[in-house]
Parts: structure tokens; sequence; C-alpha cells
């Protein structure tokens, strides 16, 4: 099955969630489909569960952050594969930083405890109906979300590395 | 296996007692603490902790030109490093749609599978030692020496290799690391039957591991299990055979799998994977092709240094390419290869910057970890420590 197949197939076969997809579309080998967020459990259930699709098998989650995008600031992308047909999607969801609650997938997999705890740890979303959110890599005091784009790797102050001395 | 709680962790009628083991234990082979509630010596419940070693890898990518980022995957997982390099060469090769030549993929073939012997090595003799088989365990571990003395001869590195570079191999073998092969795939054989015969039918240590922190083929899944130890529960999962890379469709080579999980069957997998490994890596050497080692993309590998000191052109390309100022594509990728553990998946951003906007690594053993509470409630301490080595977990991985 080509990607374009694959594409078409999980469309055809997703018409009782075609509400909660915003957009989809083929990038390289995965077939991506981007959800609303508020229907992001519906949808993974589906697509786990619908005898047609059965992407059992939660390869990764993790989180991203674009300052500049606004209502879509935050994101999650979740790959999925179906490892007896040896076909895999990306589900992308999108939302602002005011709103940064997101339904949990430990129901659907026990693998996405730690996975999301470490989103949790690094972005700050915080995952609806996770049962035990609390960071998981650094430490229980830190009081920042290491990984949003904010917060710089080096000291700030430090002057001897900017771009303008690398011809940039 | 099911979740149901046959002993209450709460129970007020038990006086049970808490035993930190870790995170500097000599029986769990890196930094990993678990709290364990015990009753007597069985243990009732395990809580893990993790991120001892956590160094920031996904943070630092984002601040690191692509080329530069190779020797932060060496140190995820560090008993087969070349692999992890190998994967993130080929994720960025995917991005920018380079297509490696035959004799490079089939070099990286040999180097790949000679690093996953060096980590079932790790591992299996790791497995001997926990159940109290020394002698089998030097026996065979200075053949991981033998390997990183061929990796030596290759990239000048053992362990934290760096090995080959975006767009093929840094150079070819050389005469020593040809000589340094050949004789291991001479002599390694001998080793391991040696080493089976020591261990594997072994009364003593097939009482210890057989049913012994045991996990279904179901649960494997629902737990993200990839790689032997998923192999182990009975699913021939393989991300070679799944997805091939690096020209792993040429080969011909079976899949082991086990059917109860247990630490016997992990333990058998990664022992049969290794004879598969010995295979792969002769049919890569007879079948090995004449030609370049790597692709014709001048913004991404280095230019011979002779030719940097006499052309213009090799200069400029020298100093975009350290300096990490070459362009790169705007897209996403995810790739993933089997590592030593399991899929290693790269899932890269790029914005079209010097550095990836985002990179997230799919690391097997910190998705498979969260499994081991589960694996070993209800069970003895010893076996505790024996489902722990059996499960290849690699403290740099697991914390990134």
């Amino acid at each position: 099955m080509t990607t374009q197949e694959l594409y078409d197939f999980v469309l055809a076969n997703s018409e009782n969630i075609s509400s909660s997809i915003v957009t989809s579309y083929v990038d390289r080998d995965f077939p991506c489909f981007e959800v609303k967020k508020e229907n992001i459990l519906e949808v993974m259930k589906h697509f786990k569960e619908s005898t047609e699709l059965s992407f059992g098998f939660l390869t990764t989650c993790c989180a991203m952050h674009f300052p500049e995008q606004g209502d879509k600031e935050f994101g999650m992308v979740y790959h999925l594969h179906n490892m007896q047909a040896n076909t895999r999607i990306r589900v992308k969801t999108f939302f602002p930083k005011s709103d940064l609650k997101i339904s949990s997938l430990v129901s659907l997999w026990p693998s996405a405890n730690w996975m999301e705890r470490q989103e949790f740890d690094f972005f700050g979303v915080q995952f609806q109906g996770h049962p035990d959110l609390r960071r998981i890599l650094n430490m229980d005091e830190m009081n920042y979300f290491p990984m949003r784009k904010e917060y710089p790797l080096e000291d700030a102050g430090r002057d001897d590395k900017q771009d303008k001395y690398f011809g940039r | 296996m099911s979740t149901t709680p046959i002993i209450n962790p709460n129970d007020p009628e038990k006086d049970y007692s808490i035993l930190n083991l870790g995170p500097t234990h000599p029986a769990t082979h890196g930094i990993f603490q678990n709290v364990l509630t015990m009753d007597g010596e069985m243990i009732v419940k395990a809580e893990p902790t993790v991120g001892y070693i956590h160094r920031a890898f996904e943070k630092l990518a984002e601040h690191r030109p692509y080329a530069q980022i190779t020797p932060i995957t060496d140190r995820l997982n560090y008993c087969s490093s070349p692999i992890n390099n190998m994967g993130w060469h080929m994720t960025v090769e995917k991005l920018i749609n380079c297509e490696v030549p035959k004799r490079a993929q089939y070099l990286r073939v040999i180097i790949m599978e000679l690093s996953r012997i060096a980590d079932h090595i790790v591992c299996d003799t790791v497995i001997a030692v926990d159940s109290g088989a020394m002698t089998g365990f030097l026996y065979l571990f200075q053949w991981r020496e033998k390997i990183y003395e061929i990796f030596e001869e290759v990239c000048g590195a053992r362990l934290t290799t760096n090995i080959g570079r975006i767009g093929g191999m840094e150079r070819d073998f050389n005469e020593k690391a040809w000589a340094r092969l050949t004789a291991f795939l001479k002599e390694f054989p001998k080793a391991l039957k040696e080493f089976d015969a020591l261990v594997t039918r072994n009364r003593i240590f097939v009482d210890r591991t057989v049913n012994c922190g045991p996990i279904t083929a179901e649960r494997a899944l629902a737990y993200g299990f990839t790689g032997s130890n998923l192999r182990a529960a009975g699913v021939d999962y393989d991300v070679r055979i799944a997805a091939p890379y690096s020209s792993y469709e040429d080969f011909e080579f079976t899949v082991p799998v086990g059917t109860t999980g247990d630490t016997y069957d992990r333990y058998a997998v990664r022992m049969a994977e290794m004879w598969e490994s010995m295979s792969i890596i002769q049919q890569a050497i007879d079948k090995l092709p004449s030609g370049p080692i790597h692709a014709d993309v001048p913004e991404f590998f280095l230019p011979a240094k002779e030719l940097v000191y006499s052309s213009m052109e090799a200069l400029i390309y020298h100093f975009k390419i350290v300096m990490g100022e070459t362009d790169i594509p705007i897209g996403e990728v995810y790739h993933a290869v089997e590592g030593g553990n399991g899929e290693l998946g790269f899932y890269l951003v790029s914005d079209g910057g010097r550095t990836p906007y985002r990179l997230h690594f799919r690391r097997p053993c910190f998705i498979y970890y969260q499994a081991y509470p589960e694996m070993i409630t209800g069970s003895m301490l010893s076996d505790a420590i024996l489902t722990m080595s059996s499960m290849n977990v690699i403290a740099g991985e697991l914390d990134a």
C-alpha cells in the first residue's frame, strides 16, 4: 500500500469522526491528520479500535511549541502504528497557551503514561485524566517548563556568541 | 497477565517494609532507583524513579547544527552508539532526500550489526552474572572489546563513536579493520558456542530465569515494547523487516521469537539474534559492492583535507559545514531503526534554520521501562534484579 492509498483508506474509514478532522494531508511517507483537541480521545479510540484501521500501537507522542502561531501555539504529535498491516499515521493537534488541557490517552495505551509525563515535564501540557501527572526527568521542585522556546539554552547575558560575530 | 492486584500494598493488617533499591546499586547496572514495598522477600509494590542522568538532549539538539547532533546520539544507548549515529544520519538523509551509495549502506550494516552483537553481549552476559554465572561473562565480554577495536580502526573511537557522516561513511574500512573483522567472524562463533554451552542449558540458570518477570504479548504491546523484549513475548516485529533501511532488504535473516516473554526468552532471543547478526555481516562482506562511500552532497559531507587546502570550493563547503550554515529544507520526518533494545525513532521538525526546530527521540527503553513495576510485583527481590538486567534498560537512553 502506498502512502497515498493508505491516506485514502484511512479517510474512507473515518467518516464517523470526519467532523473532528481539521485538515489532512500526505507528508512524505506519513498520512497526517490534524484533529480538534477536544475530540482527541474519541479520534484516537476510533483509530485504535476500528476493525479496518486498528492502529493498535502508540509509537511516540511529543509536544511542540510554536510561540508565533497564536491559537496553535502548542501542539501534540502522535505516531500510530498498525503492526499487522505495517502502516503508520501521524496525528496532530494544536491548542493555545491559555488552554493547555488535553485528554490523556493512558486509558487507551498504558505506554502513554510516561510519554505524557515527559511532555508535561518539559512543556507543561496538562493531560486530563492522567493517573499520575508528575514531573519525570526533572526535579519535582522545578517551576518552569524547559523545552518551551522562551527558555534559552545558554546564559542569556552571554555576549560572545551573538550571530553577528558569525556573519549571520 | 492481569493487572488485578492480588496483593494490596495498603493492607493495614500487614507490616510492610520499604527497600530503596538504587540509585547506585551494583546489581542495577546503571543509575536506576526503585522504592520497593516488601513483604518479607516478596515485592508488593515498586515505584521507579528516573531522570538521574538527564542531560536535556532534546533541548541541546535545538541549538546545534545537524552534524553536531551525532555525538549527542552516541550518549543515548551507549552500548550500541553506532546504531544511534546511523539512525540520526538516515533521518537527516530522509529530510534532504539523499540517496546513499550501496557500498556505504553495506558498510553501515556491518557496523550496525557489530554493535548489535556488542549490545547483546552486554545484556546476555549480565543476565548470567546476575544469576551467578561469572565465568561465562568473563569469557564472552572480551569479544565486545574486539568489536570496539574494529570501531576504533574505522572511526578512532570506541564507546562514543560518532561513526559515519550525513551522506555516507567518513572513510572506508582500512586493512587493519578488515583483518580484525575477519578474525572476529572466525573466532567469535567459538566463543559464543562456549558461552552457550556454559549457560543456556545450565540447570541453575534455567531455574532462575524461566518464568521470571514474564509479560504477555498483549501487555507488551500496550506498554510500547519493541525490539528483543517484544519478540521474546512472541510478536515478530523488527524494524529491519517492517521498514527496511540501509539495504536490509538485500539480506536474508530470520527474526527469532519467544513465547512467554520471561527472562529466559529474552535471553534466548538475544542469543539467536547474535547468530543472525553474524550471518548478516558475512552476507554484507560477500556482497559488498565497490564504489564511493558517500553520496554527492558537498553541503553536508566534509571535503577531503587536501582539497580544503587547495580548492576554493572545498574550503567554502568545509566552512559552511563546520559552522552549521548549510541550508536545510523545511519539513518533518520520522525515521526509525532497530536499535539494540527496540525501535529507536527520530522525529525531526525543521523550519529551515541551522538547527532542528524540534527533535524528539523515541527512546525504546524509556517507554517499556514503565512496565517494570507490573512485571516484578509479586516476585522475589532477586527476580526483580534479573528482570531488570534482561530488559536491557540503558540509563543513558532512559534519561536522555
